[in-house]
């Protein structure tokens, strides 16, 4: 066992694959000789060595593309984007170029690319550095996305994504790289990207969360525990996202909760809020809720990005409401 | 003069590669009036309506693909644009798995997937041509960082217009190939037009060579008309890039006798322009230097046989089937119903 923060489990993680696979390369901006803005990287130049561990210029669209190319040509690259809205300048090589070249080529080419980037609020980086933006790249089929909710998590992603033979974005929450969790990355499952983790087990509501919110819901979840049992489900890979575990949950608990950190307008929860209501419309016995942020930029202040995001109180009184009164309040910023 | 051994739509697309790599310029001749040949009937096909979507042709341009295919090993990654047709004859794909792409027929090299503007056969270094401007000039880089990372020898070669100079992607490939000394071709086909804007209305320079600078990189004007320039200046940048001199650009001036794309008349052209450029015709110029008593005729003698052997293809080609519903999730993700993995 040991202590890992999560900067350090994504680090652990890449060197694992790095000497078990001499095509796993890491690019990004700083990530080789100063080890990552984050430090999810460091000591793998000195361990892998300039070939395998470069530093870039500010130049994202050159990063992704040469990562799509080199991945075309058989290798496993893992290019870093230091914040996830710089994928904004580059979005052509991952939306339209990764995601389509096993497809337009009928298979002949094959893009096995890590694109990590750090994502969310709640570090006062203001309104361009704290989206998480899972949603501009859930339309497009051909890439794989995922978010860690913790060490342990982002282990395990980071570790399925390199060896996973499609391209996969991981979004990781910038608030979390300190977080620190105890695990044995040496008997840590791999399985494959697209299975939800059960947090906790329960049969009064199902709440589907991702990311740091996993953490937010897990915490309501404890507050609420003595009258109610909270089946929490951590999505973990959104793209494709377990259908069949959230399914299964809510036929069994009859209410569904999606917490999640992006506006309301489009952001996954729709998704997940409309499969439900397709599949499981019977059992449900109170409408489906989502807890979201409002459809506004992320501010900066340090009040109002506290307001901004869900917060354990609320998420606990929208479990409380749900199962009592099988009705939630609206959400704080709509007009009673 | 003797011609060349017939080049059948069923020789396979390594066999089809290295008759041009054998060095006989007879069989770049050859693969040059194929190309015409083939870009002719795809024009044809496309009035009649039977060619969806669109198409880009490109006559008047067939040296620099042919020159670049006869130099360029059969592993050196080649990406290229959207007008992609004689860029995947010329590196070896059949016309039968060509046309059947543009045509979106299961034949196709991609079974109909791609289409006109994503032509792809890996066996001869085809990679998918990309219908993004400049998108593949990042991803060339790529491909050569994959070998300078294995040390594996091989060379990329990012072919792109010379509109695609002027977006984001060029200098962001540019200076990074350069930085790391990646063995990649950076070489522009200049046929003076991006869509229907003349390059001096759109570009701050005349050459786009001449950009090269910025990046502490070589850069090379050639006359994209003559197959023999083009091929020397190519031979010359790969192997440059071959041994760890890093990237070179090379700007190919060259002309499309025809629009951009599906019926473009090309009205924007000022008068003169095109009589000027054919003739300067680059199958032309290639057959008078081959056999220079009769450069006619032996252009003849060529076209009579692609037209014949071009029918059979199209006829071939309409009489195959079209994809089934499932195709179209055969290759979304790896194991796909039906996706065999290749192994990269």
């Amino acid at each position: 066992m040991a202590e890992l923060r999560m900067n350090q489990a994504i680090r652990e993680a890449l060197a694992h694959e790095m000497r078990a696979d001499p095509s796993v390369v890491v690019l990004g901006e700083d990530v080789a000789a100063a080890g990552g803005v984050f430090k999810a990287t460091e000591g793998l130049l000195e361990e892998f060595g300039p070939l395998r561990v470069r530093d870039t210029p500010i130049s994202e669209t050159a990063i992704l593309g040469a990562a799509v190319g080199a991945a075309m040509a058989g290798m496993r690259p893992v290019a870093e984007i230091m914040f996830v809205e710089f994928l904004g300048v580059a979005l052509d090589q991952i939306a339209t170029q990764a995601a389509k070249m096993r497809y337009l080529s009928a298979g002949q080419f094959t893009v096995p690319l890590v694109v990590r980037a750090s994502a969310g609020a709640g570090l006062g980086f203001g309104a361009q550095h704290s989206q998480t933006l899972e949603t501009w790249l859930l339309n497009t089929p051909g890439l794989k996305v995922a978010s860690p909710s913790g060490p342990l998590s982002a282990y395990r992603l980071l570790r399925n994504a390199i060896r996973d033979p499609d391209p996969v974005i991981i979004l990781e929450p910038r608030a979390l790289y300190g977080v620190r969790e105890d695990f044995d990355p040496a008997s840590v499952d791999l399985d494959r990207l697209g299975v939800a983790r059960r947090v906790r087990e329960g049969d009064a509501v199902t709440v589907v969360a991702l990311g740091q919110m996993v953490r937010v819901a897990a915490s309501a979840a404890d507050l609420v525990a003595d009258n109610w049992s909270v089946d929490l489900l951590d999505l973990e890979t959104i793209l494709p996202w377990d259908r069949d575990r959230v399914v299964e949950s809510v036929k069994r608990t009859g209410r569904l909760i999606v917490v999640e950190e992006n506006p309301r307008t489009g952001g996954w929860g729709t998704e997940v809020v409309a499969h439900v209501a397709e599949k499981a419309w019977s059992s449900l016995v109170a409408p489906p809720v989502r807890i979201t942020c409002p459809d506004a930029p992320v501010p900066f202040s340090a009040k109002l990005e506290r307001r901004y995001l869900p917060s354990l109180e609320w998420v606990a009184q929208q479990i409380e409401a749900l199962c009592t009164a099988g009705r939630v309040l609206a959400p704080w910023w709509e007009p009673l | 003069m003797e011609t060349p051994e017939r080049q059948g739509p069923t020789q396979n697309a390594r066999e089809r590669r290295a008759l041009l790599r054998s060095g006989d310029l007879r069989h770049a001749l050859d693969r040059m009036m194929e190309i015409r040949v083939l870009e002719e009937q795809v024009q044809k096909l496309f009035l009649k309506g039977l060619i969806p979507g669109t198409t880009h042709t490109c006559q008047g341009q067939e040296a620099v693909c042919v020159a670049v295919a006869s130099v360029a090993g059969v592993n050196d990654p080649v990406l290229c644009t959207y007008r992609g047709h004689g860029w995947a004859l010329a590196l070896g794909a059949p016309a039968a798995s060509v046309l059947g792409e543009i045509m979106g027929k299961s034949v196709g090299c991609t079974g109909g997937l791609g289409g006109s503007m994503h032509l792809s056969d890996r066996s001869v270094g085809l990679w998918p041509t990309i219908a993004i401007v400049g998108a593949q000039l990042p991803i060339a880089v790529g491909a050569a960082l994959a070998s300078q990372t294995r040390s594996d020898g091989t060379v990329a070669i990012a072919v792109f217009g010379d509109g695609a100079a002027n977006i984001g992607a060029f200098h962001e490939a540019l200076n990074l190939a350069s930085l790391w000394s990646l063995p990649v071709v950076f070489l522009c086909e200049n046929n003076f037009y991006g869509e229907y804007s003349r390059i001096d209305r759109t570009t701050s320079v005349a050459d786009i060579a001449s950009r090269a600078a910025a990046y502490n990189m070589p850069g090379i004007v050639v006359d994209g008309q003559v197959l023999a320039d083009v091929r020397q200046a190519v031979q010359a940048a790969i192997d440059r890039a071959r041994t760890g001199g890093g990237p070179t650009l090379i700007e190919a001036k060259t002309y499309r006798f025809v629009g951009h794309s599906r019926a473009d008349p090309a009205k924007y052209r000022p008068a003169g322009e095109l009589e000027g450029w054919l003739a300067r015709d680059p199958i032309r110029l290639l057959a008078a230097a081959i056999h220079p008593e009769a450069p006619d005729e032996l252009m003849a003698t060529l076209r009579n046989r692609w037209e014949a052997t071009m029918a059979e293809v199209v006829d071939s080609v309409l009489a195959s089937p079209e994809p089934v519903e499932q195709d179209m999730f055969r290759h979304v993700y790896a194991g796909g119903s039906g996706e065999a993995e290749v192994s990269t």
